[in-house]
């Protein structure tokens, strides 16, 4: 399987994500610079974290401009899956290829710790490797966060089993103080219609190895490379 | 040309020359500076840049050893952590600017400690923040703490460096004038470290990064002063952040740095292309001509002045090897980073400075550098403090005086800080914020690196040579707790004003105590920075040398600080005498500030830091922790609150009044859990070690005999809460 990860001026967590996945598949993704206008071909492309051109207008505003997005939007459309994760978030969300808008945290502040997710939907390519509303605790580290749609648009979402993860307690009570960021309906993660593209804020990628506090993250991107193989 | 220069003796003033020091500098020109000239002398004289008070106490400290690749004098220090690697790291202060404007003067900070870093070849790794500010109760304190903490992590966030540890403190004596110290740590190749003096006569000069404003200008100046009431008239001198251009400078920089193209290279920080071209150019011996006409600049009609004296953010200096332009520009271009060809280095010994067609100035280098005012400030040694006798304190009930004390602002949880920095970037974060030192992994292969910033202020005050001593101790016995090797620190001294004689008493008994640690402990000091004039009409800080720490720790041997298993033994290593003098105790419970700090033994600390690490590498220990602020009892209850366990006591000893023995702040002591006791003591005994078993995990509470119980729950509910309910009050 081949993995594609893009890297935007400003990107910051592509070193993360590239070794969880170099964990799981057994060699190095293929990074791809945002001024190529050719991508290589591949199983998967992930938007890493980060600040991508620094975030001083709405964050990932102007990524979703770059000339590497024609591609990966192109790519999208042909049924290449397609991750992003924190800033890759905002970016697909900027771009227009997953519905709604990240907002800056409820505390205003940025936020980094551990949180725990609710898999809200473990049928797709992303979600396999996690059992039907299983329960896990990973990290995350964003200061616009808080996802916003509209009523039909969250509804929609609900409706089709688009939402991928919500924030939730520590027994995956759906209380809003499990809620940090105060997303609408905790929303932490939804996929497109086809359920090939998924946003989502926390890094599971940081959730991958014993020896940095959890492994939660781990059965994700094993789920993941599982069903591209 | 520069006949007719219009330089008084009273400009020279304004810029922060004395008259003798004018006096000097005309006689190195042979005539009287223009004012372009007057502007780098005024810098390159600087307190900031030139060192020119605390020089011959810093000459004494110690900065050798085996591990040791580059000392003090370089933009950081660098030391070997073996298979070809080095660590690479320094602390540095940016106080006054922080002070005027919290958010912008930390998060330039930040940017300036992250460039001292990669400018020597390494990528950096880790950022730690030492933060001091005014009474909780001051008006302004609320207003920096938030500026600072966000400013902090606006720019390390943003350039993916993950903000590991660090320290915040609050008393009154910061109230006109907060300490923020930021330190960062980077991995580099050891024998692909990249230095800073000039060579090769004919080389080509660059310049690199963002452009030049008017931003910042005489920054040096200002941190070279004591504050009046105007200090926020200062706002004009500090610089503007960009941590998105500081990213793209880093990567250009590591990427460039792969190839053999660079010569030297030097951040521009303090007194920006003045202080990188002279320094360059002093330390290869040589001479360096600019135009200034080529120089990227943000804004129209920039004076020469104006251009060598702005402090302009994400901004480096390099020299590079004939024909490599091409190769270099290409990758700057690449990150869309300003590359220019400004100059050149000449064997004349001269900085030459053109501008429209004309010289601008012309400064022999050597003269500026050496002939910088080097000065022996008078001093007063500081009288020792009385003795506190415990016995004399009314006997109160330890577990409130222990509730009181963990939701101190002192001991009070700091998430609500650390939250906001991404401690996580990078995938290597082995031990988060909040433990004795934060744990960072160098290598696949499970090496680690330890890195904690401390210092004790109160105890620096009352005997500035034992809190100098302690400082490096702490330091030391944090990274020992964690199961690392002490390797060498980093100092940022703070202090008041240098030409009041108490002050560099201060000054000088600090310097005193840490050197006599280092050396004690194997502990050099490889970098650092001086920041003095800390204080506000008159009214100065705490002397606070802060000391950055770094060990080496193979992952496998990493313990930290929380409880780990019921039926534990909990066994505290060294000797209890009760010390209460200038304690956190004293100080919250008795409102008091009395007293001499704990004595500090350093071959005690030696023997059972040496210890400690050797019980922790056996894998005796399960959870281990230094005794600090609060003494045995906030240790436990540290250890308590982080594990989710409870501890019952042993019977306490008879001979120490009990909040004596509780709260007491003897050094060299730390607290090991382990189920295999006798083992621990066994060794203790046979290594002359004092060590007694003085409780046992489980349940969900303190316990001690004859004082009853305290919930751990309620103690970490009041531990959290301070910070957080403090800055949610309008």
């Amino acid at each position: 399987m081949r993995a594609v990860v893009v890297i935007f001026p400003g990107s910051n967590r592509e070193r993360d994500v590239c070794a969880a996945l170099a964990l799981v598949i057994g060699r190095e993704p293929v990074r791809v610079w945002h001024r190529d206008t050719d991508m290589p071909r591949s199983d998967l492309i992930v938007l890493p974290g980060g600040f991508a051109y620094g975030d001083y207008l709405r964050c990932g505003a102007m990524a979703a401009h770059s000339p590497i997005m024609h591609e990966v939007r192109d790519r999208a459309a042909k049924g290449t899956p397609i991750l992003g994760i924190c800033n890759g978030f905002q970016i697909l969300a900027e771009a227009g290829m997953l519905p709604g808008a990240l907002l800056p945290n409820r505390s205003l502040r940025f936020t980094c710790r551990d949180i725990h997710l609710r898999v809200e939907n473990n049928q797709t390519i992303f979600t396999c490797g996690y059992a039907a509303r299983q329960t896990i605790r990973v990290p995350v580290a964003h200061h616009d966060g808080n996802y916003t749609a509209d009523p039909d648009t969250l509804d929609r979402l609900e409706d089709r089993g688009l939402v991928a993860f919500r924030y939730c307690g520590p027994d995956g009570d759906l209380s809003e103080a499990g809620n940090f960021n105060g997303s609408a309906r905790a929303i932490a993660g939804i996929f497109n219609n086809s359920r090939t593209v998924l946003g989502l804020m926390p890094h599971l990628e940081n959730a991958v190895d014993p020896l940095l506090g959890g492994t939660d993250g781990r059965a994700f991107f094993e789920g993941l490379v599982g069903a591209l193989q | 040309m520069r006949g007719g220069s219009n330089v008084t003796p009273a400009l020279a003033a304004e810029h922060g020359l004395t008259e003798e020091e004018f006096d000097r500098a005309v006689g190195i020109l042979g005539h009287t500076p223009n004012v372009t000239e007057l502007g780098i002398f005024s810098a390159m004289w600087s307190e900031h840049c030139s060192y020119k008070s605390s020089k011959v106490w810093l000459k004494t400290l110690p900065t050798t050893g085996p591990r040791v690749i580059c000392g003090p004098g370089e933009n950081a220090g660098v030391v070997d952590i073996g298979d070809g690697d080095a660590v690479v790291f320094k602390i540095e202060s940016h106080n006054h600017p922080s002070f005027i404007e919290p958010y912008q003067g930390a998060a330039t900070g930040v940017g300036g400690i992250l460039r001292d870093v990669f400018t020597m070849g390494a990528r950096p790794i880790a950022i730690l923040d030492s933060l001091r500010f005014g009474s909780p109760d001051h008006p302004r304190t609320r207003h920096l703490v938030s500026g600072v903490v966000s400013g902090i992590g606006g720019y390390g966030n943003c350039v993916g460096v993950p903000t590991v540890g660090g320290e915040c403190e609050f008393h009154r004596c910061y109230d006109g004038n907060i300490l923020v110290n930021a330190m960062c740590v980077g991995i580099a190749r050891a024998d692909r470290i990249f230095y800073s003096a000039a060579a090769g006569p004919g080389n080509p000069v660059i310049y690199i990064g963002a452009k030049t404003g008017r931003d910042g200008i005489h920054g040096a100046t200002m941190a070279s002063a004591e504050f009046s009431s105007d200090a926020g008239e200062k706002r004009p001198t500090v610089q503007v952040g960009d941590p998105f251009t500081e990213k793209l400078l880093i990567e250009a920089c590591l990427e460039l740095m792969e190839g053999d193209a660079i010569v030297a290279i030097q951040d521009m920080g303090a007194a920006g292309l003045t202080s990188s071209s002279v320094e360059m150019a002093g330390k290869g011996g040589l001479g360096i001509e600019l135009d200034l006409d080529r120089v990227p600049l943000r804004e129209t009609g920039m004076s020469a002045y104006e251009i060598m004296l702005s402090e302009s953010q994400e901004r480096m200096l390099m020299i590079l090897r004939p024909g490599s332009e091409i190769d270099a520009r290409r990758i700057f271009a690449k990150w869309e980073l300003d590359f220019a060809v400004i100059g050149r280095v000449t064997e004349t010994g001269r900085l030459v400075l053109r501008m429209n067609g004309e010289i601008a100035a012309d400064i022999p280098v050597e003269p500026l550098v050496t002939a910088a005012p080097v000065y022996q400030r008078p001093w007063l040694r500081h009288h020792s403090e009385p003795e506190i006798d415990p016995a004399s304190l009314p006997d109160r009930d330890p577990f409130e005086c222990l509730r009181c004390l963990v939701a101190s602002p002192t001991l009070a949880s700091k998430r609500w800080i650390w939250e906001q920095y991404d401690h996580l970037v990078m995938g290597s974060t082995v031990k988060r914020p909040g433990g004795d030192a934060a744990v960072v992994r160098v290598s696949a292969a499970g090496k680690a690196l330890a890195l904690a910033a401390d210092c004790t202020p109160r105890y620096c005050r009352a005997d500035p040579v034992r809190g100098g001593a302690q400082a490096v101790a702490e330091s030391w016995r944090n990274l020992t707790a964690v199961g690392a090797e002490p390797l060498a620190l980093t100092d940022n001294m703070n202090f008041g004003n240098p030409e009041r004689p108490e002050i560099m008493g201060e000054f000088a008994g600090a310097i005193e105590g840490i050197r006599g640690a280092c050396l004690a402990l194997d502990y050099p000091v490889v970098s650092g920075n001086v920041s003095f004039y800390n204080e506000t009409n008159g009214s100065a800080i705490l002397p606070t040398p802060v000391i950055g720490g770094v060990g080496l720790v193979a992952i496998r041997d990493v313990v930290d600080l929380a409880l780990k298993r019921d039926g534990d033994a909990l066994i505290l290593i060294g000797e209890t005498n009760g010390h209460l003098g200038c304690s956190l105790y004293l100080r919250e419970i008795e409102n008091s500030e009395a007293g001499p700090p704990p004595p500090v033994d350093l071959a005690a600390e030696r023997r059972n830091g040496d210890f400690v690490r050797g019980v922790i590498r056996a894998g005796h220990a399960v959870a281990c922790h230094d005794l600090s602020d609060g003494g045995l009892l906030a240790a436990v209850a540290e250890m308590a609150m982080t594990g989710g366990r409870g501890v019952t006591f042993e019977p306490l000893p008879t001979d120490l009044p009990r909040n004596a023995f509780l709260f007491g702040e003897d050094q060299a002591r730390y607290i090991v859990e382990t189920a295999d006791p006798d083992t621990v003591l066994e060794a203790a005994r046979a290594a002359g070690v004092p060590a007694h078993v003085i409780g046992a995990v489980g349940g969900v509470a303190l316990t001690l005999p004859g004082a009853g119980a305290i919930s751990v729950d309620a103690l970490r509910a009041a531990n959290e809460a301070w910070l957080p309910d403090y800055m949610a009050q309008a």
